[in-house]
């Protein structure tokens, strides 16, 4: 197994906050991790860092992403060569509808890796594909990138545009949460088709019922900027049982 | 939606220079520097014009001369004082007593301007005259003449006519002498004076009665002379239950002196007759410092003089340094209706302060006005549009919505709304909105793959749809493209 992703004692500033300090993860080619840790802990920091939002100081570490230098990477670069983040709080675009904006993304990365752009007929078909095996209405196509979705609407929609947009590393940010029980086995379901595709996967999540449907490979305990624990699904029921307290206590 | 697409696409091969700078080496032929009586019957002359017209010009000239202390000082825009002295009034290619009966005889110069200014091909054929290629006529105006009309005799077997308004004061002098100057007096405001003392050419357009114009007609205007102020004249007129669809677009080339331009357009709907006008305007802007862009000083107005007549402005402004304009609709018909839909740029230093007019003054008239304001780098925008329900106007409406867009922290948009309404049966609602791009949009956008300028171009298309919606299909694409262009180096 070659390795997708690997962090090296990352510390990360915001506003001159240390939220990161001295983080480690590997993540393997084909390899779905689940990141669970207490509110605050620097889960969606890390997402952010990874995905190369602007604002955060990186004072000292690595991160290897398919052999290169991530860091060294633009966001549009990033995504280009497979990275996506499933956002924890998706953003309204008003004005441009979910297909357009969908169908620019794809076709931005496309011509970024040298690839021909789908044109319209083509788009139309992959996507009315992804949204039926995602089971959602194609009403939203023509509907404005998340005005006015529904909070569960909104992460499916993630879903949606992950599926079409089939990248190497899929960072889900909180995504089971605010969607109905339905809803989470359709999106697990869509996940673990990606998965075939040899998907690598970091899935923040505080909720074992999410982790029931993708079983993940490993499960990474982070608190206060830094990975404290990892272990397979038996650390997830371990922590249901005892709690983030009880785990740090044992640790 | 293909044309998101197109924009990204636009704005990725643009480079960091204004993409139109260029300038078309043509020998020009002017008339000399500055304004006085002699210089506007040379124009006059030039366009072998009968004597009432040259006396219409000169009452216009010796009205502008006494207004001259009057340059309208009240919009929120700032440059230097012009010298009127300091400018060429005339400039035409040589090819002017001799004008081109077909494509072969006109300048290659020009053809390759058209192609610079990526005017579509569908157009370009039309231009070479390849049959039943489409249905969009073009009367190029190239500097002040016109040296290329196409699809007249199309246009003629309905009784249409499009042609320069230069021609249309010799063979059809009863309806340019009725409708000229009636819509916007001479003594309108100080520009709208000076065009009419020295207006070059423009076009004229004349729809009869109960036809529906099939194509959309098109005019590209380009000023391509140094120095040389552009006093353009459009009249459209819509008789009885016709119909009309205008385009207007534009670019220029780079240069260091600043220019006028003071075009003026009037336009008359007669009884349920409709005029759609839309204009993508993209004068140079300047440079950084906004040195070397246009001064674009426009009066543009129309009348619904008819029962049941409609006008509706669409407008896209993305160029010039200094933009001065508000295209207006007198409703004088009953049930008549004005509409005004806008979408305007402000990068670098530019400047604009632009809006409407819309002027109740029939029964039941209905007006609707939706202005999208997007401000970057040092640009400054103001929207400034007036609401006026006159005494008779019974049951008026009208639905205002201004919204501004600000990208980064060094610009400014300003909304101005003046509302008088003089009717109690008459209903005014105005909206208005002040918006950013925000990190989190930028940073989504761009970690689904779009570059920063791409996200920009995005993002601002979404926040001006309902108005590019409005505009001819291929327009909205052109104009989509411009969006882009036109914010590029506003982020990062
Ligand atoms: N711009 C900022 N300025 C100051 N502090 C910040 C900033 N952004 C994040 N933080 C802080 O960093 C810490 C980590 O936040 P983060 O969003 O990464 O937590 P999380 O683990 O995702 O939490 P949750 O489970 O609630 O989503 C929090 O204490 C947060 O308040
Ligand atoms: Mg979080």
């Amino acid at each position: 197994m070659s390795t997708t992703l690997e962090i090296k004692d990352l510390y990360v500033e915001v506003d001159s906050k240390e939220i990161l300090k001295g983080l480690s993860l590997k993540i393997e080619h084909g390899e779905m991790a689940a990141i669970m840790g207490p509110n605050g802990s620097g889960k969606s920091t890390l997402a952010s860092v990874l995905a190369g939002k602007e604002g955060y100081n990186i004072v000292n570490g690595t991160i290897k992403y398919l052999g290169n230098d991530l860091l060294k990477m633009s966001t549009e670069e990033r995504a280009s060569s497979g990275v996506f983040l499933a956002f924890q709080y998706p953003v309204e675009i008003p004005g441009v509808a979910t297909s357009t904006f969908v169908r620019t993304a794809l076709n931005a990365q496309r011509r970024n890796r040298g690839e021909d752009e789908l044109d319209a007929m083509e788009f139309l078909k992959l996507a009315r594909q992804k949204a039926k095996e995602l089971e959602m209405s194609e009403d939203f196509f023509q509907r404005a990138v998340n005005v006015g979705f529904s909070g569960g609407e909104k992460k499916r929609a993630e879903v949606f545009q992950m599926s079409m947009l089939s990248p190497t590393l899929a960072i889900l940010d909180e995504t089971d949460s605010g969607l109905d029980i339905d809803a989470l086995k359709i999106v697990a379901e869509g996940v673990n088709k990606l998965r075939d595709n040899k998907l690598s996967g970091i899935v923040i999540t505080h909720y074992q019922r999410l982790l029931d449907y993708l079983k993940p490979d490993t499960i990474h305990i982070l608190a206060d900027g830094k990975i404290i624990k990892t272990g397979d699904k038996s650390l997830a029921l371990l922590l249901e049982e005892k709690g983030y307290q009880g785990i740090t206590g044992a640790n | 939606m293909a044309a998101n697409t197109e924009t990204i696409s636009a704005v990725e091969k643009a480079t960091k220079d204004y993409k139109y700078g260029f300038v078309t080496d043509i020998e020009t032929e002017f008339a000399p520097k500055g304004l006085s009586e002699d210089i506007v019957k040379f124009i006059s002359k030039k366009n072998d014009e009968p004597l009432w017209l040259l006396e219409w010009r000169l009452d216009a000239y010796r009205k502008w001369l006494k207004m001259n202390t009057e340059e309208p000082k009240w919009a929120n825009i700032h440059f230097p004082k012009i010298d009127f002295q300091d400018a060429y009034y005339y400039a035409a290619p040589k090819s002017d007593a001799d004008k081109p009966k077909s494509l072969d005889e006109i300048d290659p110069e020009i053809l390759s301007t058209y192609n610079k200014l990526g005017i579509p091909i569908k157009e370009q054929e039309m231009l070479a005259g390849i049959v039943g290629s489409g249905n969009v006529a073009v009367d190029a105006v190239f500097d002040s003449v016109s040296v290329a009309t196409t699809f007249k005799s199309k246009l003629s077997e309905l009784g249409i006519i499009f042609c320069p308004i230069s021609e249309a004061v010799k063979k059809h002098p009863d309806l340019v002498k009725k409708y000229l100057g009636s819509v916007v007096p001479q003594t309108d405001n100080f520009y709208a004076a000076l065009n009419s003392a020295v207006y070059s050419d423009g076009s004229f357009v004349y729809i009869p009665e109960g036809v529906r114009c099939p194509m959309d007609l098109s005019t590209y205007f380009r000023i391509n002379a140094a120095e040389t102020g552009q006093f353009e004249r459009t009249l459209i007129i819509a008789d009885k239950g016709s119909y009309v669809s205008y385009l207007e677009g534009c670019t220029a080339p780079m240069r260091d002196e600043n220019q006028l331009h003071a075009a003026v357009v009037e336009l008359v709907a007669l009884d349920d007759a409709e005029i759609k006008y839309s204009t993508v305007q993209n004068w140079y802007p300047g440079d950084e410092n906004g040195k070397g862009g246009i001064y674009n000083f426009v009066t543009k107005r129309g009348a619904c003089r008819g029962v049941n007549s409609k006008i509706s402005w669409t407008q896209v402004e993305t160029g010039s340094s200094i933009t001065w304009k508000y295209p207006s609709v007198l409703l004088q018909g009953d049930n008549s209706i004005g509409e005004f839909y806008s979408v305007a740029i402000s990068n670098k230093k530019q400047q604009a302060d632009t809006g409407t007019k819309m002027i109740h003054i029939g029964k039941n008239t209905k007006s609707t006005i939706i202005s999208k304001g997007i401000s970057a780098g040092h640009g400054q925008q103001t929207y400034r549009g007036l609401v006026r329900m006159q005494a008779g106007a019974d049951n008026a409406t009208n639905f205002s919505q201004c919204d501004s867009l600000l990208i980064g922290k060094n610009c400014g948009g300003h909304t101005v709304p003046y509302i008088d309404s003089r009717n109690p049966t008459a209903e005014v609602a105005h909206e208005a909105t002040t918006s950013k791009i925000s990190d989190e949009q930028l940073f989504y956008v761009q970690q689904r793959g779009l570059n920063p300028e791409e996200a920009v171009a995005l993002i601002v298309n979404g926040f001006a749809k309902e108005v590019l919606k409005k505009l001819p299909m291929e327009f909205a694409v052109e104009a989509q493209k411009l969006l882009g262009v036109s914010l590029e180096g506003s982020v990062g």
